[in-house]
């Protein structure tokens, strides 16, 4: 027998039964749908997540007060940890301790409430030096940002996220205004253009100001939350992180790297541990898609199960006319691969669509700016699975359909 | 020639358990160019005969000689080839695949013989002219009467130009008219020198052959040349 004739008998098998094969590949077109949305979306989430943490600059090195977290419940002990001091910053601004610093960008910030007339709104204080803006990819809407001069004179000088200029102002005019925060007047300088969410600050909800201001006025506290180090380039970073290490062991008289009362992450090392978090969701909700894909698999048995016994005459018949077993077992088999592959083919689109869909509504609704983007992994997984399920529940029905007697499958009577 | 030949042919069923005999040691002998009825009541085991002979399921017990050769010698598959390439089958009930054109259905065992579309195309429209179904030959099976479907079933039997033909009960499912023209059909098929085997439980289908085996609680009760063989003339003939 010619492959090819085997081919379009098992093609013409499903195009026969039109809607009964429509009806059995539901479950697979819903599974691969799942799976491969699930994993396309996970792969945008990671890019924008990345992404969102890479346009800091890799040559950006973040130091933290406090001990490496070693779980989710160690955060709380970092953010209240106050040993990053005044003198430290300093000191990491001399170019003979990091010679391969080129900027030491400040950065404190805390959850604050702020009001303009009847208007309130809870927000993010962020105090930094002007070099912040560069350094976070801000972009200036209205007004300007903060200067040398403000963080050296201590300005109470505000540049406001475009959602609480929204919140607070409406489409009135908010520079040159005061806006009160924990009870003290602030000038509003500048208003952010909006920015997309997802990186770990939303500058949308905050209020960034000179450090040296929010630190006196706001949080009363003379440490910062983190110290960004911008390398001169990435390849410096190693170098970078060994003199701020001996630098602050220096200051903090510490002797046993064990008793470190700071740690320090790249973006690098924070890209990596996002992905490691988003491909653990991913694989899990992929998996939780899969079962969605056993069912369809079960569905197609069943199916092909009956359909096996409903031609047990023309088994029994194709047999008296020389088919062998085999014959009828590709027949059989490629039947239930021909419906998988289809079911698959449907759920890749009708995924990626899916997909689509979402990343659509996520910047609508939610001002996500999710890159679309479809995950080869998603496909060529989707593909394998399909392929996987056809023969795999396709077998037992092909070749109980191939071992039948052609005495009594001809003399079938149902 | 002889082309088929048993020995102590024994067939035994079993059912849960329980043994039914429908073979009990059949002995025959059909040379290449006859024409054989096999007539006996329902139970007698002709149809198990002919299952046997036709190489669609395997004795109990005795032997079996297709072409001089033992068929326990022979694979599943090389009797599935037997069945394509030497034997041709036409049933009570046509089985004809429904959803497929006429042309199709004849073609199917040249599909199973790996034979191009296009040599197949060609030999099933020769067959087709044979049996007079010509401006059917793109009709669905489903859409014939029963006399064009055991037509459709003759020109099927005789794609591969098998050496035998086994028509179980050909008529059964006819009127008469229709069940002459197929008698007709086989009787001119005989006399340009195919072997056929008719297998019925109708006396007036057995006298069309030139010789009848009857078949009494699976034995050959016995095996007589037709005397008085009769002709099927082209408008049939009546019951």
């Amino acid at each position: 027998m010619r492959f090819f004739d085997l081919f379009s008998m098992a093609f013409s098998g499903i195009f026969v039964h039109k809607n009964r094969s429509i009806l059995t590949v539901l479950g697979i077109v819903i599974g691969i749908t799942s799976v491969t949305a699930v994993m396309s979306i996970g792969q945008s989430a990671e890019n924008l997540v990345v992404g969102e943490i890479q346009r800091f600059g890799p040559s950006n090195v973040f130091v933290l007060p406090g001990r490496q977290p070693n779980g989710p419940t160690d955060v709380a002990g970092t953010l209240l940890n106050d040993s990053l001091k005044l003198k430290d910053f300093e000191d990491m601004q001399k170019k003979e301790n990091i010679p391969e610093a080129q900027h030491v960008i400040p950065y404190v910030f805390g959850f604050v409430s702020s009001s303009f007339g009847s208007e309130t709104y809870d927000a993010m204080m962020i105090g930094s030096t002007d070099y912040a803006q560069k350094n976070f990819d801000l972009s200036v809407q209205d007004g300007r940002f903060f200067d040398e001069v403000d963080v050296e004179q201590k300005d109470r000088a505000v540049v406001l996220g475009s959602k609480i200029k929204d919140e607070l102002f409406g489409n009135a005019q908010a520079i040159g205004e005061k806006i009160k925060v924990k009870d003290q007047k602030f000038t509003v300088i500048g208003v952010l253009a909006p920015e997309g969410q997802g990186s770990f600050v939303d500058f949308n909800k905050a209020i960034i100001g000179p450090y040296t201001s929010v630190q006196q006025n706001i949080l009363g506290a003379k440490y910062f939350n983190r110290i960004i180090v911008d390398a001169v380039s990435v390849d410096a970073v190693p170098g970078v992180i060994r003199d701020i290490k001996t630098l602050l062991r220096n200051n903090h008289n510490i002797d046993d790297p064990e008793k470190d009362d700071f740690f320090i992450q790249t973006q690098e090392d924070l890209a990596d541990r996002i992905k490691t978090v988003t491909s653990i969701l991913t694989v899990l909700l992929a998996s939780v898609a899969a079962i969605s894909l056993i069912v369809g698999g079960v569905g197609i048995m069943n199916i092909m199960l009956a359909s096996v016994t409903e031609r047990t005459k023309e088994i029994g018949l194709r047999k008296s006319l020389g088919a062998t077993n085999n014959n009828i077992l590709f027949q059989f088999l490629l039947e239930a691969l021909f419906l998988t592959l289809t079911g698959g083919f449907f759920g890749i689109v009708f995924g990626a669509l899916l997909t689509w869909g979402l990343t659509e509504v996520a910047q609508k609704f939610a001002g996500i700016i999710l890159e679309f983007s479809l995950s080869t992994t998603g496909i060529i997984l989707a593909l394998f699975v399909s392929i996987s399920i056809g023969i795999g529940f396709g077998l037992f029905p092909a070749l109980k359909a191939s071992r039948k007697n052609p005495v009594e499958s001809l003399y079938y009577y149902d | 020639m002889v082309l088929i030949e048993t020995e102590n042919l024994q067939k035994i069923y079993e059912n849960d358990g329980v043994k039914t005999p429908a073979l009990r040691g059949a002995d025959l002998k059909i040379k290449e160019g006859e024409f054989v009825s096999i007539i006996g009541p329902s139970g007698s085991g002709k149809s198990t005969l002919m299952q046997i002979l036709g190489c669609l399921d395997r004795p109990s017990g005795g032997k079996y000689f297709f072409e001089g050769k033992e068929l326990n010698l022979y694979t599943d598959d090389e009797l599935a080839k037997i069945r394509n390439e030497k034997i041709g089958f036409i049933f009570q009930a046509f089985n004809l695949l429904p959803r497929l054109s006429v042309l199709e259905n004849i073609a199917l065992p040249l599909v199973y013989k790996g034979i191009s579309p296009k040599k197949r195309i060609d030999r099933a429209k020769e067959v087709i002219e044979l049996v007079g179904l010509k401006d059917r030959t793109h009709y669905l099976a489903s859409q014939l009467s029963g006399g064009q479907k055991q037509r459709v079933a003759i020109a099927r039997a005789l794609v591969n130009d098998p050496k035998i033909i086994f028509a179980d009960e050909p008529t059964g499912n006819l009127d008469s008219k229709s069940g002459g023209a197929i008698l007709q059909f086989l009787q001119e098929l005989n006399n340009k020198g195919r072997t056929i085997v008719v297998v019925t439980h109708e006396a007036y289908v057995a006298e069309a052959g030139t010789r009848t085996l009857h078949i009494i609680d699976g034995n050959i009760h016995t095996d007589q040349k037709n005397e008085n063989r009769k002709i099927i003339s082209k408008d049939g003939f009546i019951k």
